[in-house]
């Protein structure tokens, strides 16, 4: 496939030279022309007003690498660390059955190492089956093992869609199943869906910062694989009373070259755990100084969340980078994520613009955490923030 | 010692803005820059080099315009670079790209490969674990700490979303790094000469012995369907009236969700 620009209709307005996030889109001699630099995402077809792009195909599309009715199922990797599950296998567990069902198809889920009464719970959590290897060499995470052992399941099991967490586990090993097998992985998606028409599993994702997000595809080859990013998708129903079939899986013949001597376990990242809070009280660098974030934390002790923060916050040395939400933090999606003096830079607001509410305090009316907040409240934080633990004091009696 | 590393030019996506009314990306101004993450990734290749000796080859799949990122390499210190380029390649997607950096890793022969964590136009952290499988060589990922390296293995830190493991690995060896690892070097004066005056050898997909079938758009499993502005979130809000009326407003809402 190949973009093209009909020079005849091209009016010169450089709409398209602006709209192209790969800059593929340059200027000669009043008309617009492709450089290498196309990726041919089709972002330009749209904004051109007179219509003089268009996609052509020209006999080198994707020839389909393996006979794709073979593959049937969903698949999710259920990852563990230290014998306990990871919550984001439950909440892949919650998409995965709504896409098992519009396939009517099953779901299955995958776990490597950890005990039956883990594989149990993934059941509880809505799979219908569960491939279970026990292995020591499963103790510690190492990439060969695991992706050794997931190509040899996929060859003979042939799911048509797996999916992983975007974690520091799933982002690492997923990569080398997907290279193995040539079949195409979706990093880090936030929305999954199947199209009516094809089956396909349309992947939705920001890129570019969270400046823009994009639908790929996978239609030729199978399985169909994706990332998903924690705390995004929300976990399925748990039912303690449901029954399923777990698959004792055979881990011999696996190599390791790799050697875990320690797994360290740092306690501060351990104890705040943003990414499973409920409520989340952030303080950018509209506190102005440290001890801002006293005020931050007096909010967030008397609604039982803990204490995010901007980049700023975290650059001025005011809290640590462990309380960091955002791009090069945590993602985190709270029942309430309150916003206090952040002015919403898109690299913080793909890290929490999926909290169900969000609430932003900030001086200036045209912030742009005011374009994601549910409620905004334009004021100084050091006159809303006493006021809002008076009133919800006296909510409360 | 044989280093490579893998760094990518993108744009500088803190600079890019998106147009609100026409919800398009605005990309006037924005620099190409060296993906951040690989900038440290060259860094700990000259560290490695320092301790170990060796040499480092800094290599980049591009358009020809990408040479300048071989430029700043070499400039930081880099013995030797590859731009790899060549109109096949063009829109290829991480299968494609890792496959085609293999081929030409394969060329060159390396003990160890860096690559940066992900690269920041499309964050997906993918190239580096494929490549080591189809090297068939171990990779250690999010590399923070580089605590030992011999002729024969290297041990490090890897970050984890709980803590670290401390990772040892025989050579050869692929390892993605997070910026946690250094601080990378500014350019010296003989550097920036260097850079100025090195000719860059450029390998095609000939060159590299690539199969056409797996380069490019045509060795490229996953499409991009479309693109799109994020929507806003439709039930926004925003409170009216002095601070205490709209805390008053925001404290009636948070109670009839039950949230207070
Ligand atoms: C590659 C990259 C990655 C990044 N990753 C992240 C990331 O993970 N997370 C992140 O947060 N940022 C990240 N950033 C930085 C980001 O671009 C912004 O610089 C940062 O989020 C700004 O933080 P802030 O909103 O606290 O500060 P500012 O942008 O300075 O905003 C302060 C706000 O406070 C308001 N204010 C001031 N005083 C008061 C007051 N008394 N009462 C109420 N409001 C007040 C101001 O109106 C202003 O809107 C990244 C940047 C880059 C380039
Ligand atoms: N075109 C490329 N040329 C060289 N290295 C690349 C290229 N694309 C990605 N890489 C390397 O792979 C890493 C991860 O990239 P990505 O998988 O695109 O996030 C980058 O930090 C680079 O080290």
């Amino acid at each position: 496939m190949r973009i093209v620009i009909d020079a005849e209709l091209c009016t010169g307005c450089e709409a398209c030279v602006n709209a192209c996030p790969f800059g593929a889109m340059e200027m000669k001699d009043g008309k617009a022309v492709i450089n290498d630099f196309c990726n041919v995402c089709k972002g330009c077809i749209d904004v051109c007003p007179v219509g003089a792009i268009s996609e052509v195909a020209d006999g080198d599309e994707f020839k389909p690498g393996n006979d794709l009715a073979d593959y049937k199922g969903v698949w999710i990797f259920a990852e563990q660390r230290h014998g306990k599950v990871a919550g984001v296998a439950y909440e892949l567990l919650g998409i995965g059955r709504k896409l098992a069902e519009e396939r009517n198809t099953t779901l299955s889920a995958v776990l490597f190492g950890a005990d039956d009464s883990e594989a149990q719970e993934l059941i509880r959590w809505g799979a219908e089956k569960v491939y279970h290897a026990k292995d020591v060499l499963f103790d510690t995470f190492n990439d060969e093992p695991y992706s050794q052992l997931m190509i040899r399941l996929i060859e003979q099991y042939k799911p048509e869609i797996v999916l992983a967490g975007a974690t520091a586990i799933g982002r690492s090993f997923v990569p080398r199943v997907a290279g193995r097998i040539k079949t195409g992985l979706t990093a880090d998606c936030t929305q999954l869906e199947i199209d009516r028409e094809t089956g396909n599993l349309m992947q939705i994702r920001p890129a570019f910062g969270g400046n823009i997000m994009a639908t790929i595809l996978c239609p030729s080859y199978r399985p169909q694989m994706a990332t998903v990013r924690p705390r995004v998708m929300k976990r399925g129903e748990y039912d303690a009373s449901r029954t399923g079939e777990i698959i004792p899986v055979n881990a011999e013949g696996l190599t390791c070259r790799t050697r875990v001597l320690a797994s360290v376990c740092e306690e501060g990242t351990c104890k705040i755990n943003l990414q499973d809070a409920e409520i989340i009280v952030s303080g950018g660098r509209g506190l102005g100084d440290a001890k801002g974030f006293e005020l931050i934390r007096e909010v967030a002790e008397l609604v039982g969340g803990v204490v995010g923060s901007s980049r700023a916050a975290v650059d001025e040395g005011w809290i640590p980078y462990r309380h960091q939400v955002g791009q090069t933090g945590k993602t985190v999606c709270p029942k309430i994520y309150i916003a206090c003096g952040i002015s919403g830079a898109v690299q913080h607001i793909v890290g929490m613009s999926s909290s169900d509410i969000i609430i932003a305090i900030n001086k200036n009316p045209d912030a742009p955490i005011f374009n994601v907040a549910t409620y905004g409240i334009v004021g100084d934080l050091y006159e809303v923030l006493p006021l809002l633990i008076k009133k919800i004091r006296e909510a409360r009696g | 010692m044989q280093i490579i590393v893998c760094i990518k030019q993108v744009p500088d996506t803190a600079e890019v803005r998106i147009n609100p009314e026409t919800n398009t990306l605005i990309r006037e101004g924005v620099p190409s820059i060296i993906n951040p993450y690989d900038v440290h990734a060259i860094e700990a290749a000259l560290q490695i080099r320092e301790k170990a000796g060796g040499k480092v080859t800094v290599i980049t799949m591009g358009p020809p315009q990408a040479e300048e990122a071989l430029r700043e390499s070499i400039a930081m210190g880099a013995d030797d670079v590859r731009l790899i380029s060549d109109r096949l390649f063009a829109g290829s997607d991480t299968w494609a790209t890792s496959y085609t950096l293999y081929k030409a890793v394969q060329k060159l022969g390396a003990d160890i490969i860096l690559c940066g964590k992900q690269a920041i136009d499309g964050d997906t952290a993918q190239v580096g674990p494929a490549l080591a499988e189809y090297m068939n060589i171990p990779h250690i990922s999010y590399v923070r700490k580089l605590e030992d390296v011999t002729e024969t293995s290297i041990r490090v830190q890897r970050l984890m979303d709980d803590g670290y493991d401390v990772v040892e690995s025989p050579l050869p060896v692929l390892l993605t790094v997070v910026k946690e690892m250094n601080v990378p070097r500014l350019p010296s004066l003989k550097g920036k000469m260097a850079a100025k005056k090195a000719v860059i050898i450029k390998m095609t997909a000939e060159d590299i012995g690539a199969e056409e079938q797996n380069i490019g758009l045509r060795g490229s499993p996953t499409q991009v369907k479309n693109i799109f502005a994020p929507q806003a979130k439709g039930d926004r809000r925003v409170l009216e009236g002095t601070p205490e009326q709209q805390v008053d407003a925001l404290v009636a809402e948070l109670r009839r969700l039950q949230c207070v």
